[in-house]
């Protein structure tokens, strides 16, 4: 094992597809032993370097260090230390769940007994074993999901990239799913995951980074992050898209779900009174006006429909 | 650097082992996925039927009984639009991101195109056997003598691995099962019908001829007919097995390449 405290590092990370610029220069760290959540909308490049970090695909620019080996360089011995379950099962159809993972095992270079030995240990941690021996193409989503993550943990790597790893997940499965991560990492496995679920990562991530059209938008712990929203945000409710419109000009915002309109308490009770004094004015009353705490949707939204400064955590 | 659970062995021994287990899984779709086999053979078991008792009747190779001269044809046509398979194989690992899930591990990077080629053989052997079968049921015999019979269809089958690396070289620059067999028709089809398969290529237009005189296919028939029939046996079998090395040494190289990059 690696004697590293950082187990995985990119460093000017960039990757163009043609004209799109998927990934723009993207530097972080992930601590041994910690889970970094990812976090972005559809499309913002959270894909592309999860591949990149795990030799898949070459940077253009930029390093990526796994373990203390560059994943260009040292690609071979990179692949050694780590697990991949990428965004979409990665599952022979016609082989049987059992068979699946031994296949893993082999081509990870386990000995054939210590293959089918851990294909049984996974099958079992995964719920599948009552499905062990039928081709995965009988398998629904869920199950097949669930053998995708069962194939990047075969070798007990030391350090894990999981992308959306539950997407299509049961609630049931979605929290044994995160039970197995926890576990792993008081293990001292490191984690990266890529989440579409806010509150995936704040459950899991001890890091998150906020990935918005290829570059970093904010980074930090899941509260310093909640932290910049202010304490309380309000969320007021309009009946039509116009009026939500108006309102937000009237209050300087954006509108997000089309009739919602929502304000950071930044100065505490008076902001509430200004909020609405400010509707009065513009002659506009909300349908509905409910505070709530700032949850990391709030942040989210706020990073990804405003586009924020960057490093409005750091 | 890694935890060591792991069997140790040389590079070329680890080549050969993840060779071997990808083999074996893409052999298990073949036992799996019946289907597929029979379907590949029934095209084939039509163009004998065809050829021997509807069109071979008009067709005259001096010399030559028709179903001898047609066999080999359908060998190689059977063999070469089998390849076809080797095409689809891959793309839809790419499409389905298994080759994601196989770039991510720590294995040869020969042994997925290793695997899938070498496996294609075995499937060959099979169809081979099934179509000697019934080539011998309507008629077809080998005048030559066993051995330089099984030669010539050792041959085919060198010439059924080269074809696979071209397969597999597709395969890897489409995106999915339906664009690799739309992408392979093209290089098939001069192959296979401009060649010797079923008819003198004296009869064709001046370059079709040589074209025809002159290509893998036609040199991989001959090796054949001579094995079955009789004839410079020396010269044909070096010919076609130049022919099946020679693209080998080109294109396994380059499909190999094509895989390492992205
Ligand atoms: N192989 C490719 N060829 C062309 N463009 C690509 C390729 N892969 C990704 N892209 C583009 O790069 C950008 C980032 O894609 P990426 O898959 O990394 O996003 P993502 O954050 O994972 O999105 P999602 O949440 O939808 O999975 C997108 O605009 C996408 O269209
Ligand atoms: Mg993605």
């Amino acid at each position: 094992m690696a004697v590293t405290n950082t187990a995985i590092v990119a460093d000017g990370l960039r990757k163009s597809f043609g004209d799109v610029h998927a990934v723009n220069g993207i530097s972080l760290e992930v601590p041994t032993g910690t889970v970094l959540g990812l976090l972005g909308v559809n499309g913002a490049g959270k894909t592309t370097i999860v591949r990149m970090l795990t030799t898949v695909l070459k940077p253009d620019a930029g390093h990526g260090i796994v373990n203390g080996l560059d994943v260009v360089e040292h690609a071979q011995s990179v692949r050694r230390s780590i697990g991949l379950a990428g965004q979409y099962a990665a599952v022979d159809e016609n082989l049987t769940g059992r068979e699946n993972l031994t296949l893993v095992g082999q081509l990870t270079h386990l000995s054939r007994a210590v293959a089918r030995r851990r294909a049984v240990e996974l099958l079992d941690q995964f719920q599948l074993s009552d499905a062990a021996d039928r081709p995965a193409r009988t398998y629904s989503g869920g199950m097949r999901r669930r053998l995708d993550l069962g194939a990047a943990l075969v070798a007990h790597p030391p350090v894990l990239f999981l992308d959306e790893p539950t997407t299509g997940l049961d609630p049931a499965s979605r929290l044994a799913l995160w039970d197995v991560i926890e576990n792993l990492v008081s293990d001292g496995t490191t984690v990266l995951l890529t989440t579409q679920y806010l509150e995936e990562a704040d459950r899991l991530a001890d890091n998150i980074v906020v990935i918005n059209e290829g570059e970093i938008a904010a980074q930090g712990t899941v509260s310093q992050l909640k932290a910049t929203l202010g304490d309380t945000v309000i969320e007021l409710q309009l009946h039509n898209e116009s009026e939500a419109e108006a309102a937000a000009v009237a209050l300087r915002t954006t509108t997000s779900a089309g009739v919602i309109v929502r304000v950071t308490m930044a100065s505490g009770p008076a902001t509430l009174r200004d909020t609405l004094n400010a509707l009065a004015a513009a002659g506009i009353t909300p349908m509905h006006v409910a505070l709530r705490e700032p949850t990391l949707d709030d942040v989210f939204l706020d990073l990804t429909t405003r586009n924020l400064a960057s490093g409005a955590a750091q | 650097m890694s935890v060591d659970v792991r069997m140790s062995a040389d590079g070329f021994g680890w080549a050969a082992k993840d060779t071997l287990a990808l083999m074996k899984r893409n052999l298990i779709t073949i036992v799996r996925l019946p289907q597929l086999l029979v379907f590949s053979s029934i095209q084939p078991i039509i163009f004998v039927l065809m050829f021997r008792y509807v069109f071979g009747g008009a067709i005259h190779i001096p010399g030559w009984r028709y179903v001898d001269y047609l066999m080999p044809g359908i060998f190689a046509q059977t063999v070469a639009f089998g390849a076809i398979n080797t095409a689809v194989g891959l793309a839809e690992d790419k499409n389905k991101g298994l080759l994601e899930r196989l770039r991510s591990l720590p294995m040869s990077r020969s042994a997925v195109l290793g695997g899938r080629t070498l496996a294609d053989v075995v499937r060959n052997v099979l169809v081979i056997v099934l179509i000697t079968v019934v080539g011998f049921a309507v008629g077809f015999r080998a005048h030559n003598g066993v051995l330089p019979f099984i030669g010539g269809l050792a041959i085919l089958l060198l010439f059924g691995f080269a074809l696979a690396w071209l397969f597999a070289l597709i395969g890897l620059s489409v995106s999915n099962g339906e664009a690799a067999q739309a992408a392979a028709f093209p290089f098939l089809a001069p192959l296979v019908f401009a060649s010797n398969a079923f008819v003198d290529p004296s009869s064709m237009p001046g370059p079709l001829k040589w074209w025809a005189k002159h290509q893998p296919v036609s040199a991989t028939i001959d090796a054949m007919r001579v094995g079955v029939h009789g004839g410079p046996l020396t010269h044909t079998f070096v010919v076609a097995i130049l022919w099946s090395v020679g693209i080998i040494a080109v294109l396994a190289p380059l499909a190999v390449a094509r895989y390492r990059k992205s």
